[in-house]
């Protein structure tokens, strides 16, 4: 191992430090930069071996670019992305074609992440033929032992993503992300193109994945009833920056920032036993403020039911509020 | 289980068969693309076998120089030559028959041509983008705005008259069109997920574009070749026409009507029946093309 990997304390799998994604406004004749986007605003989060952390937040908040960012789909503009020990946020695509084999993404809309004129043999053993592994008998092999993983008959592999169904097709993208055996699982809103009892199925699959091959996943959603079950820590996030992080059970018992009791208070109760996670109603009020004007101080401050008037003035720090529990809000300070 | 595997099977077959149905079934709503493909076939057929369909296949220089008969020459259509002959004689049936393998031949290749130059740049325009995609693109817009048989003269009039080197003008003008066609499927292509998806399993640039990209616009590649089968052949005898394609005594059709023009109206056979062939090859093209742009579902131009 390298010198770089001694000095950590423990050993997560992936030590995402102040992440920046700012994309360019640019105006005029000449393209003139005349503004920013800062769609990651200085993130920083730690994801350990065989641990499942969900970014939540509204759409438009940076949570998807977070996301494709740490899967280095996209470059960062500032920051570091440490994957077990290494930094691969600047590394060229050269480069990264081995990194490419440890972290892989599933994405939103199978219809559309799955090739509609590639077979479904072809599109699982696309990673082998891509890197190169295997003889023809060991990709077909390795095709058909995945789609048995994802609980689909042998079979579909000579069928078009078109004949198949939404859940189905979500399987199939699982099944090709597990193809090269990655480490890290990038779910980028894994269940939300899907029906509701479609989505349980998945979400359980992907719980019993974890369990079986030790994977660890960064769950990207906008529905925070559905990481209750599958995360072990929670970050929520707003306008690029992460508003609160904490394990999962400390987060929807007791929520610091007034955003993620917003978002507590949306979720519809079903059970009595749910209601007890819930603070009074509180609305969320308004719509997500222009991401390239981002609103002074705090910028959750004009939707907030809490806002005084320093909100609007300073920009309050992520601050240690309980056991491994981060939040960002300026009435942290008052407490202490 | 091997009962569900067959049961999977068979509606996996069951699916299949039912797709080429709905083909089926989408030409024969458009019968008029039957009869194009039913020209076609003909066409194609009468090409490959014209040495044994044609009564003189010497006259259309079959094995050797096109054979004369001057005592026969401007026979009228008769059952002995029903297209007539011409001034030196030679049976005019003969002489179109071998004609299509001309006729077909110069659009092959002339489309093979620009879709082997008109496609890679459409592609890696359309998925490189920035200034390389502007830079071929625009040089792409340069070919555009003159009109092709325009060019194709432009070309054509330096080199030598022959069917070679008006196969090769017509060429010249030709990919830029489908680098174009390509180019506008790209652009939307290059936004799906599978492309983002194939980038993030460590696929190359060379990879994602000839292996994902490619079979999604093969759909109005192919509905615009069969259109411009027709185009391409009616440009290249108009090269014949105008003397700077095959050269007399070839029997290609423009080059028989340009030189059947002189003995206009008396030897009215001697122009007409090339004429027609080019008429019906023309047609044949246009009518499968449209009826392939119902079954694809797909635009061109």
């Amino acid at each position: 191992m390298s010198d770089a990997t001694d000095d950590r304390t423990d050993d997560p799998l992936l030590r995402v430090q102040n992440l920046e994604k700012y994309y360019p406004i640019t105006g005029g004749l000449l393209k003139k930069k005349v503004g920013e986007v800062k769609a990651v605003d200085g993130v920083s989060f730690e994801l350990g071996r065989g641990e499942t952390l969900a970014i939540v937040g509204e759409s438009g908040c940076g949570k998807t670019t977070l996301g494709k960012t740490v899967a280095r789909l996209h470059e960062p503009t500032g920051g570091s992305i440490l994957f077990d020990g290494q930094d691969i946020g600047t590394l060229s695509e050269r480069e990264l074609k081995p990194v490419r084999r440890e972290i892989q993404v599933v994405y939103q809309d199978p219809t559309s992440s799955l090739n509609p004129r590639k077979r479904i043999k072809d599109i699982v053993a696309e990673p082998m033929t891509v890197h190169d592994i295997g003889t023809k008998a060991q990709r077909r092999e390795r095709v058909v032992e995945l789609l048995r993983r994802v609980d689909l008959p042998e079979d579909f592999r000579y069928r078009y993503p078109s004949e198949l169904s939404g859940g189905q097709q979500q399987r199939v993208a699982i099944a090709r992300a597990l193809t090269l055996n990655p480490s890290l699982l990038v779910l980028d809103e894994p269940t939300s193109a899907l029906d509701v009892s479609v989505q349980a199925k998945v979400i359980s699959l992907l719980e019993e994945l974890q369990d079986d091959l030790g994977l660890s996943y960064l769950m990207i959603t906008h529905d925070l009833s559905l990481t209750k079950n599958i995360a072990d820590r929670i970050g929520v996030m707003y306008l690029g920056k992460l508003m609160e992080k904490a394990p999962a059970a400390s987060l929807f018992d007791d929520p610091q920032n007034p955003y993620t009791e917003q978002l507590l208070s949306a979720i519809p109760i079903v059970e009595e036993s749910e209601a007890a996670y819930k603070p009074d109603r509180i609305s969320i009020q308004g719509e997500t403020p222009d991401p390239s004007d981002p609103p002074s101080g705090c910028s959750f401050h004009p939707r907030c039911h809490r806002t005084v008037d320093e909100c609007s003035r300073t920009e309050p720090e992520l601050v240690d509020v309980g056991p491994d529990h981060t939040s960002r809000c300026v009435h942290h300070d008052d407490t202490d | 289980m091997s009962s569900l595997t067959n049961w999977v099977q068979s509606e996996a077959m069951e699916n299949r068969k039912e797709s080429a149905r709905r083909i089926a079934y989408r030409f024969r709503q458009n019968p008029l693309s039957l009869v194009g493909l039913g020209i076609i076939g003909g066409l194609v057929f009468v090409a490959i076998f014209a040495p044994y369909i044609a009564r003189h296949p010497q006259d259309a220089g079959y094995m050797g120089e096109p054979a004369v008969d001057f005592a026969n020459r401007f026979a009228e259509p008769s059952l002995a030559h029903p297209f007539g002959t011409d001034q030196a004689g030679r049976d005019i049936l003969s002489r179109v028959i071998f004609g299509t393998r001309y006729s077909l031949a110069l659009g092959l290749f002339v489309l093979t041509f620009a879709i082997g130059i008109g496609v890679p740049v459409g592609l890696v325009a359309g998925y490189v983008g920035g200034f390389v995609g502007q830079a071929l693109m625009r040089l792409t817009d340069v070919f555009l705005s003159v009109p092709p048989l325009v060019l194709a003269l432009a070309v054509a009039v330096p080199l030598q008259p022959s069917l070679r080197n008006a196969m090769i003008a017509i060429a010249v003008v030709w990919w830029p069109w489908y680098a174009r066609l390509v180019y506008g499927e790209v652009v939307s292509v290059r936004e799906e997920q599978f492309v983002e998806a194939s980038r993030g399993i460590g696929a190359s640039r060379l990879r994602i574009i000839f292996r994902e990209i490619l079979p999604n616009v093969m759909a109005p590649i192919t509905v615009k070749f069969s259109l411009d089968m027709g185009y391409a052949i009616l440009i290249g005898a108009g090269l014949g026409f105008l003397g700077l394609g095959a050269q007399p005594p070839t029997p290609e059709w423009g080059t028989m009507i340009a030189e059947g023009r002189a003995y206009l109206p008396a030897q009215w056979w001697y122009s007409t029946f090339p004429g027609l062939a080019i008429f019906l090859a023309v047609l044949g093209f246009n009518l499968l093309g449209d009826g392939l742009r119902d079954v694809l579902d797909v635009e061109v131009d």
